[in-house]
């Protein structure tokens, strides 16, 4: 009987094996948000005045959608507690400025990423600090300022000759052209993996190829081998 | 055009003056030429229609009295004096009531400004003022016992004339107290005799004709003061007034203009711009026409985030800004610009007018009269948006008009985006050129109407008849007569079109905003934040820039990296 090792337990030989590293919620979460926040952009756009859509359709279409957006949200921050997906998004800065050097010369002059996925950090730490940024302040800035901006028939009569109204609009205007410029990142730093479609491919099939240590082999054949192919 | 729209136009008051004109320039024609073809004369109006039955008028009578039936009543009666007496006997209190209103007062005092209103008091910007005319103006007024050919007094003791606004035939009249200058002495032939004994035993609770009689009639004419009150009101289309139509609602005036001893209620001289009151409990606010009395203050469908919205908008917006999408929308045009300066032009030595406007009911309108200067009609008009918390501060004969206003305001709407009892309001402006005295920088009394020598209709010298108007009423007059850009406010609040015609959400929440000339407002879709913008779109298009560079290079280079490999 061979005597288990420590190496073997901490599998440091870290053998690429493909997995399933976005879970079929976390898919679901970043497409309808995706789909939301695009609808989101272009009926707010119009709403303000910068596309040509009739008013009433477009702040329509924006209202509902930002409500189906908020339950979203709402699901998905019990869904990152409950799983602790959250440290996901912790960020890790020791790498950062490597990363930030791979993006502005590395990737142009062909050198590989600095950074290798692993199942518990599927973020680089530049993704993370985007991500956190994007779910810490753009994202409450949007969401908080959007509700007092919907729910305004519940305070328009203490607002009336106040300039509370433009004050709720200029804040969820402002994170709107942030949020705006990061999907425009976003969407192009989807385009830097290995062919330009295999971050988006990963994100629809939840499947990628990374580096596992034995104990997280092992553990995936055992308990969850749908998750290994 | 309906023949009931043609007899309104041609109502006492607007055939006595068109009769004026067309008279005096048969009477002083010199030569043989016959007149240019748009110098026309007036025709004889038709008889009226019947009344529409069966309005809802505000009160609810399971059984109204069959009047024909009253002893009182059998008549016959000599005159309306005559019918007020016999109503009395049963009546007893009505006329004690009456005589406290405005309707028979003429006289108001603003509660909340403090200022003396009324036809008594005010002067406006068509013909300018009641006071020192009344022998003509009077005919709106409900006081009895003033004979045709008699001098026209404004004497309080008369007794009220119920038949104006109660009689249901149709067939009852009255004349201008007095016959004006000679040229109106042959108005009125023709018309049937009224049978007073018919009428009296045939009242009723007031039709949309009674009141529309005068209201319908203000400024001269059918529709040319208000914009949404005119002839077409009588008999309208359901997407002219949804209340009043006999498609919808058939309401009378008094259905929402409720009365509480003949006190009625919506007086435009103190408005109630934001009710906040609501429906009250039922019975109560009798004392009240506004929409919200009725249809509450939250109105819209819900659950719905539009309708929460609407509710929302209600804040800041009066229902009507939404509601009544345009003005003199029933075929009957009013007047927007009038020009009394050049008033009194004569052809062959006579007045004259010209009608060079036809309105939608086929009905051609004065664009020029030598009594009353040039007009400017309009129809289907968008409003002028305002902010107003219901009150107006007059220009009054002893208000010092200032040099600082291009325009001074007859009549101006008080409140602002900050204070939050004001709504904006629509509004239908009248623009008009008036005499007023330029050395004292007042507005005048013009005495139009007399058989005397100073009365500017018959006499067509404005300054005669100004020093008359300002010696009747004790005024200072400097002698000097200038002519004066003013500009009256008529707040909009009939003519309530059918929901899916209010106006539709992007009509102000877009560039081209119907509410672009009101300050305060934050309208998602029209308003911006220039720099805002500026740096946002600014911030978009570097990203956009940057995202092409940066792969613009990395296709450029891996292309090189291959060949190099």
């Amino acid at each position: 009987m061979t005597a288990v090792t420590t190496n073997d337990l901490l599998g440091q030989d870290g053998s690429k094996r493909t997995v399933m590293i976005y879970s079929r919620y976390e898919r679901f979460w970043h497409w309808s948000q995706a789909a939301l926040i695009l609808i989101l952009a272009f009926t707010g756009f119009a709403v303000h005045g910068l596309i040509p859509l009739p008013y009433r359709t477009a702040a329509q279409i924006h209202s509902y959608a930002a409500i189906a957006l908020i339950a979203l949200w709402a699901f998905t921050t019990f869904w990152h507690f409950t799983t602790g997906q959250w440290r996901q998004y912790l960020p890790k800065l020791a790498s950062l400025p490597a990363i930030l050097k791979f993006y502005a010369w590395g990737i142009l002059a062909g050198a590989p990423h600095p950074y290798t996925k692993t199942l518990k950090r599927k973020q680089n730490a530049l993704q993370s600090l985007a991500y956190l940024w994007f779910m810490v302040i753009i994202g409450p800035a949007l969401w908080s300022s959007g509700i007092v901006y919907l729910t305004y028939p519940l305070w328009a009569k203490i607002a009336a000759g106040t300039i509370a109204l433009p004050v709720v609009a200029f804040v969820h205007l402002a994170a709107a052209y942030l949020i705006t410029i990061f999907v425009i990142i976003h969407i192009y730093m989807t385009t830097t993996g290995k062919t330009p479609l295999h971050y988006v491919r990963t994100m629809i099939t939840g499947y990628d190829t990374i580096p596992l240590s034995k104990a997280e082999a092992a553990y995936l054949a055992e308990d969850e081998p749908g998750r290994l192919k | 055009m309906t023949a009931r729209a043609r007899y309104i136009t041609s109502a006492a008051l607007t055939l006595c003056l068109a009769m004026s004109g067309a008279r005096a320039q048969e009477k002083f024609q010199t030569t043989d030429s016959p007149p240019p073809a748009k110098y026309q004369k007036m025709e004889a109006p038709p008889p009226p229609p019947p009344p529409v039955l069966n309005q809802a008028s505000g009160v609810r009578l399971s059984e109204p009295a069959d009047h024909s039936k009253f002893e009182a009543l059998k008549g016959p009666f000599a005159d309306s004096a005559a019918v007020t007496k016999a109503c009395a006997t049963c009546h007893t209190d009505a006329e004690a009531h009456i005589k406290k209103t405005i309707h028979w007062t003429w006289n108001y005092v603003n509660p909340r400004t403090g200022q003396h209103l009324g036809k008594e008091n005010v002067i406006n910007n068509f013909c300018t003022n009641a006071k020192d005319n009344e022998g003509m103006c009077g005919v709106c007024h409900i006081g009895n016992g003033v004979k045709p050919g008699e001098e026209y007094a404004f004497n309080k003791q008369t007794s009220v004339d119920c038949l104006v606004c109660h009689d249901r035939t149709g067939k009852y009249y009255r004349l201008p107290p007095t016959r004006g200058n000679s040229a109106c002495a042959a108005m009125f032939e023709g018309r049937d005799p009224i049978n007073f004994t018919e009428v009296a035993q045939h009242v009723g609770l007031p039709g949309r004709e009674n009141c529309g009689t005068c209201h319908f009639n203000g400024g001269g004419g059918d529709g040319v003061k208000h914009g949404d009150l005119d002839s077409s009101l009588i008999r309208p289309s359901k997407a002219l007034d949804v209340h009043m139509s006999e498609q919808g609602q058939n309401f009378a005036c008094s259905e929402c203009h409720l009365s509480q001893h003949h006190e009625i209620a919506g007086s435009r001289y103190d408005m109630i711009a934001k009710d906040e009151g609501g429906t009250g409990k039922p019975g109560l606010r009798r004392d009240v026409a506004t929409c919200e009395s009725c249809h509450g203050a939250t109105p819209h469908p819900k659950p719905s985030l539009i309708g929460y919205q609407l509710d929302a908008h209600a804040q800041r917006l009066a229902c009507q800004t939404c509601h009544v999408p345009k003005m003199a929308r029933g075929g009957v045009a009013t007047i927007t610009d009038w020009d009394w300066s050049t008033a009194g032009k004569l052809y062959n030595g006579a007045g004259y007018y010209e009608e060079e406007y036809t309105q939608g009911n086929g009905e051609k309108r004065h664009t020029y009269w030598s009594i009353k200067g040039d007009f400017k009609w309009g129809e289907n008009l968008v409003p002028t948006y305002k902010w107003f918390n219901g009150e107006m501060i007059y220009t009054l004969a002893d208000t010092k008009i200032g040099d600082k206003k291009a325009v001074t305001p007859i009549n101006e709407p008080q409140g602002g985006w900050m204070d939050p009892k004001s709504r904006i309001w629509p509004f239908k402006e009248m623009h008009t050129n008036v005499p007023y005295d330029a050395g004292n920088k007042t507005l005048v009394f013009n005495h139009l109407w007399g058989a005397d020598k100073t009365a500017f209709w018959g006499n067509f010298n404005i300054k005669k008849a100004i020093a008359a108007g300002m010696e009747i009423e004790h005024r200072p007059f400097s002698g000097e007569i200038g002519f004066l850009k003013t500009v009256s406010n008529w707040p909009i609040t009939h003519m309530v079109a059918p929901k899916e015609d209010a106006v539709k959400c992007g009509e102000c929440h877009a560039q081209k905003s119907r509410l672009a000339n009101v300050p305060g407002v934050y309208m998602p879709g029209h308003t911006r934040f220039p720099w805002m913008d500026f740096l946002g779109l600014a911030g978009v298009g570097l990203t956009l820039a940057g995202v092409a560079v940066h792969g613009g290079l990395r296709i450029a280079l891996t292309k090189k990296h291959k060949e190099d490999a």
